[in-house]
């Protein structure tokens, strides 16, 4: 596995096995290993003087290198706000660029490979861009001390400006050659945070927003090659189909279509330009075999779950929490709950895309890549070469929400496989339509909990049983780990409020079904937050208790693990005025931690035509050191929509096995006229940040399962809310 | 055969076929790739441009049906267009690939309506889905480029205590 690619080698088994951990989706999953030919990208890299990370033109202009893809959540501005505050980088002429694939240079620090997920790029970038800016700066420091003979210790950096106290100054771009000369340090000195003057303050904005309003930003969909051919592909209409056989002399009488064929995921149209592909594909007969196919409706797959808790079928169960002698529990009366969730779809703004090149073993892709190096290694399958042999450029994405990052690589490699049958290195655009997105699967799992409290006498649970049933997203994947899967149950699992009983018997049944599951913004989170925060909901109701003062009592019965949560509770409860809603509005709270940080939500909710609209959204959130508290605030606005979306409306139903829902006529999400009005509140703190652009999103539904159960003590036990 | 096109003031040709949505002659025959594709359906209202003034979704339009017509794009807009700047200064996009044809909306709706009220902005602009969920800054970005107040929408950090 150390040997260069020569011709057709293939990537060996143990080049694609799995070593080292990683953190993401809030769980600890295992990373892909890093075989060396991957490791090196297929060749010698040079980055220039200051190294992977920066480069700094002749006019003294920083750019800083985005390891992480930009889909919406901001991390360009993050991850360059957090070399500029360490280099002293003038903010307004900072730039970034995204960087290729290369994965041991540019790999995620928590998940062990190059990719985006987790809610983890700042978090896994803040120790490793500090010291890039760190030693920058001291490069540039000993660069002027050298010319003005001075010592380094006198001389300071403000703006991109080096100055000394005797008078002389001089720019970044003044000292770029000299600079360009010293060695970096190893282990650059970090500034005191107290002393930051650009993290943290509302300077830190987007570099994105005037490409972004202009129609200039280049997205998958807007790439354009020479030459390029756009293909679309016929796939099942059920999950888990193949193709029988099809009749492609219509669709090559189409105007503009080049060519019909077979590849592994169907019929592959390619044409001179998206509507002739997309007129190709509607004159196209295929005959699919259903053998294999899911073939159910969801409801008959959601009474398969409730046979599971109901131990039919021999269902297998795994612990993920045990906790106390359940038998020794003190018999009480018992809360009994169950809560059932549907499938739901991504549906990104831009659906899935990619734009390939394959000449023989090569391969270069153009689109947006969530996980460069899973990119890598599932196109080398196709063109039979080494991972690190296939290029990437990663441009913007219209959305991702997880949908862009999978193990199977399913667009990319479905575009790979085109691109390889056209060949002579001729770019290839494969677009997926609505339609298709949809129909492309990789939903959140249907989930179904059951959960039975035990009251004690003080009206605090005594002992917690739950049970969760659903598809798992880490099985069979390079990620596995054994044991109950941690996307499954993260939430319910480690959640302040088992933590806060003294019994728990926490379980999970995992099933199957050729429908593709996958993480979704916020993973576990999107229903164990979700059961958690609506049972102790009906819990306090029972208690006879204030939802408020109920979870103040908890989190103080946790221990040190309930302090962030009693601290964004009280901060939202204060913000919000707890009790006081707006005229019409009845007050809903959840509080969740994901990803690292801790989110409490106060929202206001009334019903309108039967269906719950929500009005003002108070959110207070701990995500250690917050380093764009605009972005911050954004991704708590776009997340609470997101959730708010889903707990509404969203849902993907199957009848007989086909989809009920593939366009937005049908799939019902959040818009203009539905959307809250969020505050957000920041607690400040000196650790390390935590991830931002999930924890947003699973707080909102139970918040407003709240606001109902208290509007007139609705339970809800399924979502989404608007049913029909 | 070709067909002509007013858009953005000059006249542009293209041989795409006469029934080909104005979208694709944009994007794949013009190479004017600032209109988005989303849904195909008019649904979504990423693919909204203006044809003689009036907010429309090109997914839905043959070609052939816009001789004459006058069509304004996003690039139409120049870059520095009121509604432009503001959606900068309150950093509206996250993704982006939406904004396009929010901001489309958006100049439609203040072209008629100057000073819309919040019901106002709300009718005009439920057509155009974000799935980022940016609608609150759209809103306060819209007012601001309508020279009215936006409601405060920005992170207020808690009091300086840890």
């Amino acid at each position: 596995m150390n040997a260069p690619a020569k011709g057709f080698n293939a990537p060996t088994r143990r080049d694609l096995l799995v070593v080292g951990t990683a953190v993401v989706g809030g769980a600890l999953l295992v990373g892909c290993s890093l075989p060396d030919a991957l490791s090196t990208g297929g060749g010698k890299h040079d980055f220039g003087a200051f190294g992977p990370f920066v480069k700094i033109g002749a006019d003294g202009a920083v750019t800083v290198i985005s390891k992480h893809i930009e889909f919406g959540q901001g991390v360009h501005a993050g991850l360059a706000a957090i070399v500029a505050e360490e280099m002293d980088a003038d903010w307004s002429k900072v730039r970034v660029e995204q960087a290729p694939a290369i994965t041991n240079v540019y790999a995620n620090t928590l998940m062990k490979v190059q990719g985006t997920g987790g809610s983890s790029a700042i978090a896994n970038s803040w120790d490793q861009l500090r010291k890039v800016g760190a030693a920058s700066r001291a490069m540039f420091v000993e660069a002027a001390a050298n010319r003005w003979k001075v010592p380094p210790g006198e001389v300071t950096v403000k703006d991109g400006v080096v100055a000394h106290a005797s008078g002389k100054s001089a720019t970044f771009a003044d000292l770029l050659g000299e600079a360009s000369k010293v060695a970096p340090p190893a282990n650059p000195v970090l500034k005191d945070p107290k002393t930051f003057t650009l993290i943290g303050t509302d300077r830190v904005r987007r570099k994105d927003s005037q490409a972004k309003s202009d129609g200039t930003a280049i997205y998958t969909q807007d790439v354009h090659k020479p030459n390029m051919l756009t293909a679309m592909v016929a796939h099942s209409p059920l999950f888990g189909g193949k193709v029988k056989s099809f009749d492609a002399a219509a669709a090559k009488k189409v105007a503009g279509v080049v060519d019909v064929y077979q590849i592994p995921t169907g019929v592959a149209v390619v044409a001179n330009s998206t509507y002739a592909a997309r007129m190709g594909r509607e004159a196209l007969k295929v005959e699919w075999d259903d053998g294999k196919s899911e073939k159910r409706s969801t409801a008959a797959i959601m009474a398969s779950y409730r046979d599971a808790v109901a131990g039919k079928g021999e269902p297998k169960w795994e612990s993920f929490e045990a906790k106390g002698d359940a038998a020794a529990a003190p018999a009480g009366e018992v809360l009994a709950a169950t809560y059932e969730f549907p499938y739901l779809a991504h549906a990104t703004m831009e659906p899935m895309n990619c734009v390939a090149e394959v000449d023989g073993n090569k391969c270069h892709l153009t689109f947006g890549s969530q996980i460069p190096t899973m990119d890598q290694m599932n196109a080398a399958k196709v063109v039979l070469t080494l991972p690190g042999a296939v290029t990437i450029d990663t441009l913007f994405a219209g959305g991702s929400f997880g949908r862009r990052g999978n193990f199977q690589s399913d667009y990319v490699v479905e575009c790979v496989e085109i691109a390889k049958k056209v060949g002579h290195g001729r770019a290839v655009k494969l677009v997926w339509t609505r339609e298709d997105d949809f129909m492309g699967g990789k939903f959140r799992p249907m989930v179904l909990h059951d959960v039975k409290v035990v009251v004690g006498k003080d009206g605090y649970p005594a002992k917690w049983t739950h049970r969760i049933v659903t598809q798992s997203i880490m099985k069979g994947s390079p990620m596995a780990t054994k044991g109950a899967d941690p996307t499954a149950v993260e939430g319910a699992q480690g959640s302040v409020y088992l933590k806060a009983t003294p019994v728990v018997d926490g379980q999970l049944c995992t099933v199957e079904s050729p429908v593709t599951v996958l993480w979704w913004r916020s993973v576990g989170a999107t229903h164990t937050a979700f059961v958690m925060e609506h049972t102790i909901d009906q819990l306090a109701k029972k208690a006879g208790k204030d939802a408020v003062e109920y979870r103040r009592e908890m989190y103080r019965r946790a221990g040190p693990e309930g302090a962030r949560h009693l601290a964004v509770l009280n901060l939202a409860v204060e913000k919000a005025g707890w009790g006081k809603p707006a005229a019409g509005f009845t007050q809903g709270v959840a509080v969740h931690e994901s990803f690292g940080s801790v989110v409490a939500q106060v929202a206001e909710v009334r019903l309108e035509n039967g269906e719950p609209r929500v009005g003002r959204v108070v959110t207070a959130v701990d995500c250690g050191t917050a380093i764009s508290p605009d972005q911050i605030a954004a991704q708590v606005e776009g997340g609470t929509c997101y959730g708010l979306s889903a707990a509404l409306f969203g849902k993907v139903e199957l009848k007989d096995g086909a989809i009920q829902q593939t366009n937005f006529d049908t799939y019902r999400v959040l818009r203009h006229n539905e959307a809250p009005q969020v505050e957000t509140y920041i607690r400040p703190s000196v650790k390390a940040p935590s991830g931002m652009g999930e924890p947003g999103t699973p707080v909102i539904g139970p918040a407003v399962a709240n606001a109902l159960l208290a509007m007139d003590g609705t339970v809800t036990s399924s979502l989404p809310f608007v049913k029909g | 055969m070709t067909i002509a096109l007013d858009i953005n003031g000059k006249i542009l040709q293209t041989e795409a076929a006469p029934d080909t949505p104005l979208l694709w002659a944009l994007r794949d025959d013009l190479g004017m790739t600032g209109t988005k594709y989303g849904c195909g359906i008019a649904q979504c209202g990423a693919c909204t441009v203006q044809i003689n003034g009036q907010a429309t979704r090109s997914c839905q339009v043959p070609i052939s049906s816009l001789e004459g017509a006058k069509i304004t794009t996003i690039e139409g807009l120049g870059g520095m267009h009121a509604l432009q700047q503001a959606w900068v200064k309150h950093d509206v996009p996250q993704c982006g690939y939406c904004q396009s044809g929010q901001i489309m909306s958006a100049a439609a709706l203040l072209a008629e309506k100057p000073k819309p009220t919040d019901a106002e902005i709300d009718a005009a602009m439920s057509g155009n889905i974000c799935r980022c969920g940016a609608y609150q800054r759209i809103h306060a970005a819209i007012k601001d480029a309508a020279g009215m107040a936006p409601a405060a929408t920005v992170a207020a950090a808690a009091p300086a205590k840890v």
